[in-house]
């Protein structure tokens, strides 16, 4: 049974109150704490490593995943690997996440491999949150790694937050697209203190057609550092697009490498990227309403990481 | 209910200092619409920028409710009852305009009473109240918004800097009825207004003229609005032909 504290990370990183709707497996400190298959999505244990097998049939449709892990053991340091074979034309929703409570000295860390093998004309929505919290000296460290392999017309949504509470993150996304594929990718990204939080995207247009659109929002606040290194490589006729727009406080610092590579005469990509500071004017139209200014502060970020 | 009391605002312009406002002192008294005409370059929107407080005076008090609150900062004078609306106002990203009423109410608005502050400005509420305040939106469309949010402040004082500017199809009478209604609705409250536009100083209790920095001319509309020549305030013709011109960088 989970105690409190393992719930309250549930809650953050996947809305959950008590078990899913659905297939599901939960993870607390490095054992399952409840599994359930479906006559649809079937989870397994791999036998070689820690980690998962997740087969969803073709033709699945409105169905959920959950595989939230939890971690409140200080010093535990795990390395997972989930994989998922989602089946042509089916249409899912896949909701990850970990959230680490560390109230002691040493640190822990959580590194998720995720493998994601995606049908020709599957649709899949992925959403991966995480979050720390405890008061010890020990480090909340999540060192995620994301690959993507979309067949011909499959499309993709993965919408990946961390907002509060991780020390340390190096987060890796590759993904290879055929014909017709489409990727989104929103990032939402908040860190304070001394965090450290990089966040590299590799992925390759190579079919005809398909497209990526990479967006990742973050404030850097204190005195954290930040890396966005988005890279989009188009060897077909395809469409990429990447953004990186960053709220900069404090002594934060961010650093946004954005690169596109085109292979292909028809590959049509741009990227945009920004940082700064809040507006002077945006805090003052705040406080004209009534805010004070760490107030209308607080509003501003809300919104623009919302 | 508002006193400036020779209220001066000075700036370093590279070196040299350089008077913006000098020496104003106005009253607005309750239940009360006074515009502030004048020459652009002429000190309206500072002395505006002065009395929300987003500026602070180099000389001078301002009183509010017989209060001194010359040293109160943004915030606190809005808690008291005075409100803004920006010139050109701020966008936001991801915060919706939804969001911006409920700010402004203080309270928790809900989505229906948010509607009615939208639809006194002329948008359709549906359409607009779940958008995101940011690049989006069209000048024209940004500045009801703005006077939708001063409106659901209920505030005693409500200060518009030419609110016309940029109201593209949205008709003048309109904005006259918004103003109206407030007088109206709010106990005791008044507005100031800078405005150039003849229609807007038609409805006026009273009439200020600033040129220079300087208050020029102050009276009832009856007193100032026939003196207005082409010298105090920019003549009819070339109100119409700059109105003209804002409505068609809207289009």
């Amino acid at each position: 049974m989970m105690d409190e504290i393992q719930k309250r990370l549930l809650l953050e990183v996947a809305d959950l109150h008590e078990v899913p709707e659905g297939a599901y497996n939960i993870r607390a400190n490095s054992r399952s704490a409840g599994r359930r298959s479906t006559a649809n999505i079937e989870i397994t244990s791999k036998e070689d490593v820690s980690g998962l097998e997740i087969r969803i049939r073709p033709g699945t449709k409105r169905e959920s995943v959950h595989i939230p892990v939890v971690m409140t053991e200080s010093g535990l340091k795990e390395v997972v690997y989930n994989d998922f074979f989602i089946g042509e034309d089916a249409d899912v929703v896949i909701v990850a996440g970990c959230g680490i409570d560390n109230c002691g000295n040493q640190d822990s860390e959580h590194d998720g491999i995720h493998r994601f093998y995606v049908g020709r004309g599957a649709k899949v929505r992925y959403v991966e949150k995480h979050y720390g919290s405890g008061e010890g000296r020990g480090k909340r460290i999540l060192n995620p790694r994301t690959e993507v392999y979309m067949e011909e017309n499959s499309s993709m949504e993965m919408e990946m937050v961390q907002i509060k509470g991780v020390d340390d993150t190096d987060r890796a996304t590759v993904a290879e697209l055929a014909a017709g594929a489409s990727l989104v990718v929103r990032e939402r990204l908040m860190t304070h203190g001394e965090q450290r939080a990089l966040s590299a995207y590799d992925v390759q247009l190579n079919g005809k057609d398909s497209s990526a659109d990479v967006v990742s929002r973050s404030v850097a606040r204190d005195r954290s550092f930040q890396k966005f290194d988005a890279k989009i490589v188009g060897k077909a006729p395809c469409s990429g697009h990447t953004e990186c727009d960053s709220i900069i406080m404090d002594e934060g610092r961010i650093l946004a490498v954005p690169g596109l590579e085109a292979d292909h005469v028809d590959a049509s990509l741009f990227h945009e990227a920004a940082i700064g500071k809040i507006a002077g004017e945006q805090l003052i139209k705040l406080m004209t309403l009534g805010l004070t200014e760490a107030e209308a502060e607080e509003q501003i970020i809300n919104g623009f990481l919302r | 209910m508002l006193e400036l009391r020779h209220v001066s605002f000075q700036v370093d312009a590279e070196g040299t200092e350089k008077e913006i406002v000098r020496d104003v002192s106005l009253k607005v008294p309750e239940r009360k619409l006074i515009v502030v005409t004048g020459p652009n370059g002429g000190g309206k929107s500072t002395l505006a920028r002065l009395i929300a407080g987003i500026e602070k005076p180099t000389g001078g008090q301002i009183f509010f409710n017989g209060e001194d609150i010359t040293e109160r900062n943004v915030t606190e004078r809005a808690r008291m009852g005075i409100a803004y609306a920006f010139q050109q106002p701020v966008r936001f990203k991801g915060i919706r305009v939804v969001d911006l009423i409920r700010i402004a109410a203080g309270k928790k608005v809900t989505a229906a009473a948010a509607c009615e502050y939208l639809s006194a400005v002329g948008l359709c509420a549906r359409d607009y109240v779940d958008r995101e305040v940011n690049a989006s939106l069209s000048g024209g469309e940004l500045k009801r918004i703005e006077i939708a949010t001063v409106l659901a402040r209920h505030a005693r004082l409500s200060v518009f800097d030419e609110p016309e500017a940029g109201i593209d199809l949205w008709s003048f009478r309109n904005l006259i009825d918004v103003f109206r209604n407030m007088r109206e609705t709010i106990a005791d409250s008044s507005i100031l207004v800078i405005s150039h536009q003849e229609r807007i100083l038609n409805i006026a209790d009273e009439i200020i003229v600033i040129r220079d920095g300087r208050v020029e001319k102050q009276g009832s509309r009856e007193e100032i609005y026939p003196s207005l020549g082409a010298d105090s305030a920019e003549p009819p013709a070339c109100d119409r032909l700059l109105q003209n011109m804002r409505e068609g960088e809207d289009a």
